[in-house]
C-alpha cells in the first residue's frame, strides 16, 4: 500500500472543486485550472487526489500538467517573475534580460529559488510592446529593461 | 450494409460504406504501409490517432495528403497508394523520424521483428538525410518489462492497450513537442506504477522501446553447472506458438519438438506445467466447492463468487484496484507457482539434493510471470520457488543459439513424475479453459457422477465477457468469464455492487488468454494468428487420452503419497497463497 499524504482542508478544497465540475474526467483541464488558481501550483499529491475523484489514471492527468505550459508542479516565488519573449521584446533584447535574472538568481526557467522569494518564468505578449522588453514581477510592469538594470530591480524586493 | 463505389490504384471497387481508406484497400488486395495504426479486431482494439502519416495517399481533388487509417471512403473517391507525391511524403515522414530513432539495430532486442525496420527495408530507405538533435531518456529496468524510450516513436499503441483495453493507467503521453515520451505518472519508474506487466505494451510496440527482461544467460550459466540440477516446466500455450518462431504455420501444435529441444539445451528434467494445472483444479476446484457448500449453508464469512488466481497480470490488477476484496480470488497459487512448490519441496527430497542446488525454470507466453516468480511470498530464505522464468520468445532465442534445428527434431516425452497432465490442463492456455478444466472436476466431486461430455463450449470463445449457466445435476451454477483487464474490471463492479450472482468468474489479462500472452511470438495485430493459436489448443486437448484433472494418475500419486488431501494441511502450506493491498490511499498529513 502507497500512501499519499496531504492536509485535510487541501483534500476537501479538492474535492470540493472536483464535484463543481460532476467529477468528471472531460473537466480535467477546468479542474487543473481551477486548483492551480487555489493553491498556485499543482504537486503530485494534488494530482494524485485528482485523478481518484475524476476517476481517471494520475498518469493522465500528469500528461495534461506537463503538455499545458500554463500548469506549474513548482511552487512560484513569492515575488514571481515573467519576462516577456513577445517578438518585439526579444528582438529588443528580452533573452539578454533574462539570462541576466538566471545569473543573478542562479535558477533556470519555471524554478523557484530556495528561499521560496523568486520564481523565474516566460510569456508571450503583454501587449505592451511599446515598452518592450516588458518584465512583470508580480502585477507591478518594467519596461525597457537592460541587463544592467536586473539587480538594482531585484535588490527593491531583496530588503 | 450500403455499399459504394471507390477506385484505388486505378482498380474499381465496391467497398461497405463508412469503413476507413486503410481497410477498403487491405481488403482488396492493397497493402498501404502502417506504422501507429494498431488493431486487435477480435477484442475490438484499435489504435488509430492518424498521426504517424506513414499511411498517406493521395485522394483526387483534395489537397493535401490524407491519412489512409483516418479517412473513410466516400461515394466516387480516386485515390492513389503509390503516386510519386505519395511515396515521396511516405518516405519523408520515415525518414524524419529515423532520425530520432537510435540506429543500434544489431543489438536491439526488436532486431529483425521491428516494425519500423521492416518499413525502412520496405520503403528502401538507404540513408537519413536530416542531422538533429535526438532524444535521450534514461532506461527503466522493472522486474518484468524495460522501458528504452529512446526508441520510442510516439506511435502511443502502447498508450492505448494499457488506458483503454486494460484500464490500468500505468502509461501516458507526457510533456510536448520534441520532450514528449510515453511514461508513467510523475516519469517515475513503471515499479511505482500500477503497471500489472501484462505486457500487452510490448506486444503493441512496434519498435523496441518496449521489451522483456531476457533472463537466457542466467539460464544457460545454471545449465552448465554441474552442481545444479535444472529442472524445466512449459506452459500449456507455448506449445501452441512456438512453432511460429520457426516459420511454422500458426496453430501449429510442437509438443513433443518441444520437450525434444529443451532437452538438448541440457535441461535435466523436461516436466509440464501442464500437470501443475492439474494439480491447480484440484485445488481450487476443491475450495470452490467448499465455499458454495459453506455459502448456501448460510456462513456469513465466505464470499461468492470465487475468482481465479493463476494470472498473475490479473492478480497485481485487483491487488491495486479491489483491495477491499482480497478475500474474494482463489487462494490457489498459479500453476507455475504451484509447479516451483512441488519441485523445490517434493522433488528435492524424491532426487535426495538440497534446495539450493535445483533450479526451475519456467517456459511462460507471459511477461508477468517474471514478476510473480521474484514475489517474496514465492521464496524461501531468499531462495524462489521458480528461478527463472522465460517467455516464449526467449526459448526460441536459446534454441538457436544452441544450434537446434527445430523443424527437424523429433517428438519426445515430458519426464515423470512431474510431465504427465490431462487435457484440462492444456485447456488452461485459453480465455475460458480454466474454469472448463475446473468445471470437469468439480461436476463429478459435486455430483458424484460421471461426466459423460467433458465439452463445455458455452465456457469457450473470444467475447470480452461471456457468462454461462452449467447445471450440476439440478443444482444451476453461474460462470462469468473475461479475458482484457477492462472486461474484468466491468465484471468485478458487478461484484462489488453486490449484483452478479457468479458462482465463479475466469479472468486472463490478455487477449484470448494465454495464447495471447505477451510471451508469445509478436503476432503484429494479426488477430488470425490467436485465433489459430486457440483453435490448437482445443485439438491438443480432444487428442489427450485424459481430459479430466482428478484423473490424471501422477497427480492421484501426489496426493497419496505427499500432500494428502486437496486443500489439506501441506497444500495450504504450499499451494496457497494470499494477497496485498497495492492501492494508493490519500491520507489525511499529520
Amino acid at each position: 500500500m502507497a500512501k499519499v499524504k496531504l492536509a485535510e482542508s487541501k483534500i476537501n478544497k479538492i474535492k470540493e472543486i472536483c464535484a463543481s465540475f460532476g467529477n468528471k474526467p472531460g473537466e480535467a483541464i477546468n479542474v487543473l485550472h481551477k486548483v492551480q488558481g487555489e493553491f498556485g501550483y499543482l504537486p503530485a499529491e494534488v494530482q494524485e487526489v485528482i485523478a481518484q475523484e475524476l476517476n481517471v489514471s494520475v498518469a493522465q492527468i500528469y500528461g495534461i500538467v506537463t503538455f499545458y505550459s500554463f500548469f506549474t508542479m513548482t511552487p512560484k516565488g513569492e515575488f514571481p517573475i515573467s519576462v516577456c519573449m513577445g517578438t518585439a521584446c526579444y528582438v529588443r533584447g528580452a533573452e539578454k534580460v533574462l539570462d541576466e535574472f538566471k545569473r543573478e538568481l542562479k535558477i533556470g526557467v519555471g524554478e523557484t529559488t530556495p528561499d521560496g522569494k523568486f520564481s523565474l518564468n516566460c510569456l508571450r505578449c503583454v501587449g505592451a510592446c511599446g515598452l518592450a522588453p516588458v518584465v512583470l514581477i508580480g502585477e507591478k510592469v518594467y519596461g525597457r529593461l537592460t541587463p544592467d538594470g536586473v539587480k538594482d530591480i531585484l535588490n527593491e524586493y531583496r530588503s | 450494409m450500403e455499399k459504394i463505389n471507390i477506385i484505388i490504384d486505378n482498380k474499381s471497387l465496391q467497398v461497405e460504406k463508412g469503413q476507413t481508406v486503410l481497410k477498403a484497400a487491405r481488403a482488396a488486395g492493397i497493402e498501404i504501409p502502417t506504422l501507429c495504426y494498431y488493431e486487435l479486431d477480435g477484442v475490438k482494439l484499435e489504435n488509430r490517432p492518424g498521426g504517424c502519416r506513414i499511411c498517406v495517399v493521395e485522394i483526387e481533388g483534395r489537397k493535401n495528403l490524407a491519412p489512409a487509417c483516418a479517412t473513410e471512403v466516400a461515394e466516387g473517391m480516386v485515390i492513389h497508394t503509390c503516386s510519386l507525391r505519395v511515396v515521396n511524403a511516405r518516405r519523408t515522414v520515415l525518414e524524419l523520424i529515423l532520425s530520432d530513432h537510435p540506429a543500434d539495430c544489431l543489438i536491439c532486442p526488436k532486431n529483425g521483428k521491428c516494425e519500423l525496420q521492416s518499413l525502412a527495408q520496405r520503403l528502401g530507405v538507404r540513408e537519413i538525410p536530416f542531422q538533429g538533435e535526438q532524444s535521450t531518456y534514461r532506461k527503466d529496468l522493472s522486474p518484468a518489462i524495460i522501458r528504452d524510450v529512446d526508441k520510442c516513436v510516439m506511435c502511443r499503441r502502447c498508450e492505448t492497450v494499457c488506458n483503454v483495453w486494460q484500464t490500468v493507467g500505468a502509461l501516458s503521453a507526457v510533456n510536448r513537442g520534441f520532450q514528449a515520451v510515453v511514461a508513467p505518472a510523475f516519469e517515475q519508474d513503471l515499479v511505482k506504477s500500477p503497471c500489472t506487466y501484462c505486457g500487452q505494451c510490448i506486444m503493441a510496440c512496434p519498435v523496441g522501446a518496449l521489451s522483456e527482461v531476457d533472463q537466457t544467460r542466467q539460464v544457460i550459466t545454471a545449465i552448465s553447472d554441474p552442481k545444479k540440477t535444472v529442472v524445466v516446466q512449459t506452459a500449456p500455450a507455448v506449445r501452441v506458438a512456438l512453432g511460429e518462431e520457426f516459420g511454422m504455420e500458426p496453430g501449429s501444435i510442437v509438443t513433443g519438438q518441444m520437450a525434444a529441444a529443451l532437452r538438448r539445451i541440457g535441461f535435466d528434467y523436461i516436466f509440464d506445467t501442464d500437470f501443475a494445472a492439474d494439480l491447480t483444479i484440484m485445488e481450487e476446484g476443491t475450495e470452490l466447492l467448499t465455499r458454495i457448500d459453506k455459502f448456501t449453508k448460510g456462513d456469513k464469512n465466505v464470499k461468492l463468487p470465487i475468482l481465479t488466481s493463476c494470472c498473475p497480470g490479473w492478480v497485481n490488477f485487483f491487488e491495486t484496484n479491489y483491495p477491499d476484496m482480497l478475500d474474494v480470488p482463489s487462494t490457489a497459487k498459479s500453476p507455475q507457482q504451484m509447479f516451483g512448490a512441488v519441485a523445490k519441496n517434493y522433488l528435492t527430497t524424491k532426487l535426495g539434493i538440497k534446495r539450493e542446488d535445483m533450479v526451475v525454470v519456467s517456459i511462460m507466453p507471459c511477461v508477468a510471470k517474471k514478476f510473480e516468480s521474484q514475489r517474496d511470498e514465492f521464496k524461501e530464505n531468499g531462495n524462489p520457488d521458480v528461478d527463472y522464468s522465460l517467455t516464449t520468445r526467449e526459448l526460441a532465442e536459446l534454441i538457436r543459439q544452441f544450434n537446434i534445428d527445430f523443424k527437424t527434431l523429433p517428438i519426445e516425452d515430458f519426464d515423470n513424475p512431474l510431465g504427465e497432465s490431462t487435457g484440462a490442463g492444456v485447456i488452461f492456455g485459453a480465455t475460458g479453459g480454466v474454469i472448463e478444466a475446473a468445471t470437469r472436476t468439480a461436476y463429478e466431486l459435486f455430483t458424484g457422477k460421471k461426466l459423460e461430455k467433458v465439452d463445455f463450449t458455452e465456457l469457450r470463445g473470444l467475447e470480452g465477457v461471456r457468462e454461462a449457466t452449467v447445471d450440476f445435476n439440478g443444482t444451476p451454477i453461474k460462470i462469468g468469464i473475461a479475458h482484457g483487464l477492462s472486461n474484468a474490471r466491468q465484471l468485478l463492479d458487478e461484484v462489488k455492487n453486490g449484483n452478479s450472482g457468479f458462482h465463479a468468474i475466469e479472468v486472463m489479462a490478455c487477449p484470448g488468454g494465454c495464447i495471447g500472452g505477451a510471451g508469445q511470438p509478436f503476432h503484429h495485430g494479426n488477430f488470425d494468428i490467436i485465433r489459430k493459436r486457440q483453435e490448437a489448443i482445443y485439438r491438443e486437448d480432444a487428442g489427450k487420452p485424459i481430459r479430466k484433472s482428478h484423473e490424471n494418475p501422477y497427480i492421484q500419486a501426489l496426493y497419496k503419497e505427499w500432500l494428502g488431501t486437496p486443500c489439506g494441511e501441506i497444500s495450504h502450506h504450499l499451494l496457497h497463497t494470499h494477497y496485498f493491498d497495492k492501492s494508493k490511499h490519500i491520507e489525511i498529513e499529520g
